[in-house]
């Protein structure tokens, strides 16, 4: 399988916290791979890092584009540039534009694009995704729940086509029910070809769907192994899944 | 006060407003994305009102040539005056961009006396925009007077049509809720920073350029006054609100003008009003009168 995200030793330092250590991990063209581990454990610090929003220091941090093979360092590089290279971000909290329409929000995420044509498709694919958005296509952000809310963050980082679509705790605060939704999506946004790296709390689900998963320990990698692998590991089930 | 002279303060009140009210918008837009307030702007305005000096007295240029060259001169001083002393304090406290935006105003307006001498110069207005119209009931205006607030209200309108129906007007509006979710959408995020310097410069000169011909004269710290009523006019408004900034302009031109029309003897304390009203709205509408809420601030 061709490898598409390659970090080797990352470490980001706040101060003197040494927030990640030494996190190595890889991921391949249409893989779901999952980050999971305990609250502060420094799985949104790893994602962050690979989107360019903090600071980092790495052996290797390297991405390799499937639509032209091209491997490029993407250590160091701003956030706004990951977007033309195809890796989309869907934050931890949501962020979504609480002033700005649900279409504005979306044509955002769109912002690196300039086909008129390709961006009103993915809008009404967004919206095939997500029904809820097309009812309210014209309410601003912050009139949405927080079900809705999540749904637009996810959707609009689709909007600018990734191939490397990164979800930073895309099922936290979110009903049980909404919580199924949100994995079958993510599964159905894998089947049509997009990879993605998904940092979880709810370790469960995302072991369920992932093809590849790391368990993240203070900080450094812990365990690695197939979502199955892990969800059979013991030590996994005593400290995350709940015996 | 007969009808005639209601309308002269009308027209007055209408030019001065919105004088105020296009430079309050630089405040209010920079306001808005950096939280920052840029004590520079009114020195910026002043800049605006030397250069078509220059350009059109000293230098001869016909006056569309003038005033076009002092456009682009004042937005490249407004570009510098971000890259120079605000752009290196990004990431560092709010605090410090503000002491860098006051050392700045220092700056430019004793520049300014070093190279343009503290004396004040005449401007000598184009006569065209001085000659009187007749209109039924004897009321005669001077077309200055109307082209002042009609070039101000069409900027102000094709501001808003950038802001609201364009992409670097989006990102512009998302920069002021959550800069760092708009960076992960893709937006360079200094691009739109300068890019909302250098409109909020270009209408400061816009509005220095026009106020220049309204006192007919230029002098170094012309820019004082008028840039503490023009930030007086965006809190006002409420602070980051585009129409709110020139509402407040114009609440502010007409609280001058009539408090001296209709009551003469109190025109001594004319800047006294304003100063009055503001202390009004921070005590009892902090946010101003389109001013967000602060609960969708998050």
């Amino acid at each position: 399988m061709e490898s598409m995200l390659k970090v080797e030793k990352l470490n980001v330092n706040y101060g003197a916290i040494h927030a990640v250590r030494d996190v190595s991990l890889s991921i391949n063209k249409g893989e779901i791979v999952t980050l999971i581990g305990a609250n502060g454990a420094g799985k949104s610090s790893v994602i962050r890092a690979i989107m360019g929003l903090v600071k980092a220091k790495a052996d290797e941090m390297t991405y390799t584009s499937p639509r032209d093979n091209n491997t490029v360092n993407i250590l160091g590089r701003p956030a706004e540039e990951h977007v033309k290279l195809g890796i989309a971000l869907s934050p931890e909290g949501r962020r979504i534009l609480p002033q700005l329409t649900v279409e504005e929000n979306l044509a955002l995420g769109a912002y690196t694009r300039n086909d008129a044509q390709g961006i009103a498709e993915d809008v009404e694919y967004v919206y095939s995704l997500f029904p809820r958005l097309k009812e309210r296509h014209r309410q601003k952000g912050s009139t949405l729940s927080g079900g809705e809310q999540q749904m637009l963050a996810v959707g609009r980082a689709l909007m600018s086509r990734p191939d490397l679509l990164m979800l930073d705790e895309p099922s936290l605060g979110l009903a049980p029910i909404l919580v199924d939704e949100v994995f079958g999506i993510i599964r159905e946004i894998n089947s049509q070809g997009r990879t993605i790296l998904l940092v979880e709390q709810n370790a469960f689900a995302a072991l369920k769907v992932a093809h590849k998963a790391y368990v993240l320990e203070v900080g450094a990698v812990g365990l690695s192994g197939t979502g199955a692998e892990l969800l059979n590991n013991p030590k996994v089930r005593a400290a995350y899944l709940g015996g | 006060m007969n009808l005639n002279i209601f309308i002269q303060h009308f027209i007055n009140a209408l030019s001065l407003g919105s004088l105020y009210g296009l430079v309050a918008v630089g405040y209010t837009m920079v306001y808005g994305i950096l939280r920052l307030i840029n004590f520079a702007h009114g020195d910026i305005f002043m800049l605006g009102a030397y250069f078509v000096y220059f350009a059109t007295i000293v230098y001869k240029l016909p006056w569309a040539v003038g005033v076009v060259t002092a456009i682009i001169l004042t937005t490249i001083c407004g570009l510098l005056v971000d890259r120079i002393a605000y752009k290196p304090l990004r990431e560092a406290p709010r605090i410090s961009a503000l002491i860098s935006a006051i050392g700045v105003s220092f700056f430019i307006e004793n520049f300014a006396v070093v190279v343009f001498t503290g004396m004040p110069r005449p401007v000598v207005q184009p006569p065209i925009l001085m000659k009187p119209i007749e209109l039924s009931g004897g009321v005669r205006l001077i077309p200055l007077g109307i082209l002042v607030p009609v070039v101000s209200f069409v900027l102000v309108g094709a501001l808003l049509w950038l802001l609201y129906r364009t992409k670097p007007g989006l990102a512009m509006r998302a920069i002021s809720f959550d800069i760092e979710a708009t960076r992960m959408m893709g937006v360079s995020v200094n691009k739109i920073i300068a890019l909302a310097f250098g409109l909020g410069s270009a209408l400061a000169a816009v509005a220095g350029i026009m106020w220049a011909l309204r006192y007919p004269r230029v002098e170094p710290f012309m820019g004082m006054t008028p840039g503490i009523k023009a930030f007086i006019a965006a809190v006002f408004g409420g602070i980051g609100s585009v129409p709110g900034a020139m509402i407040g302009g114009l609440i502010l031109g007409f609280v001058e003008i009539m408090s001296v029309a209709f009551f003469p003897t109190l025109s001594g304390y004319k800047d006294a009003f304003a100063f009055l009203l503001l202390i009004m709205i921070l005590l009892f509408r902090p946010t101003g009168l389109l001013g967000e809420k602060l609960e969708d601030k998050i």
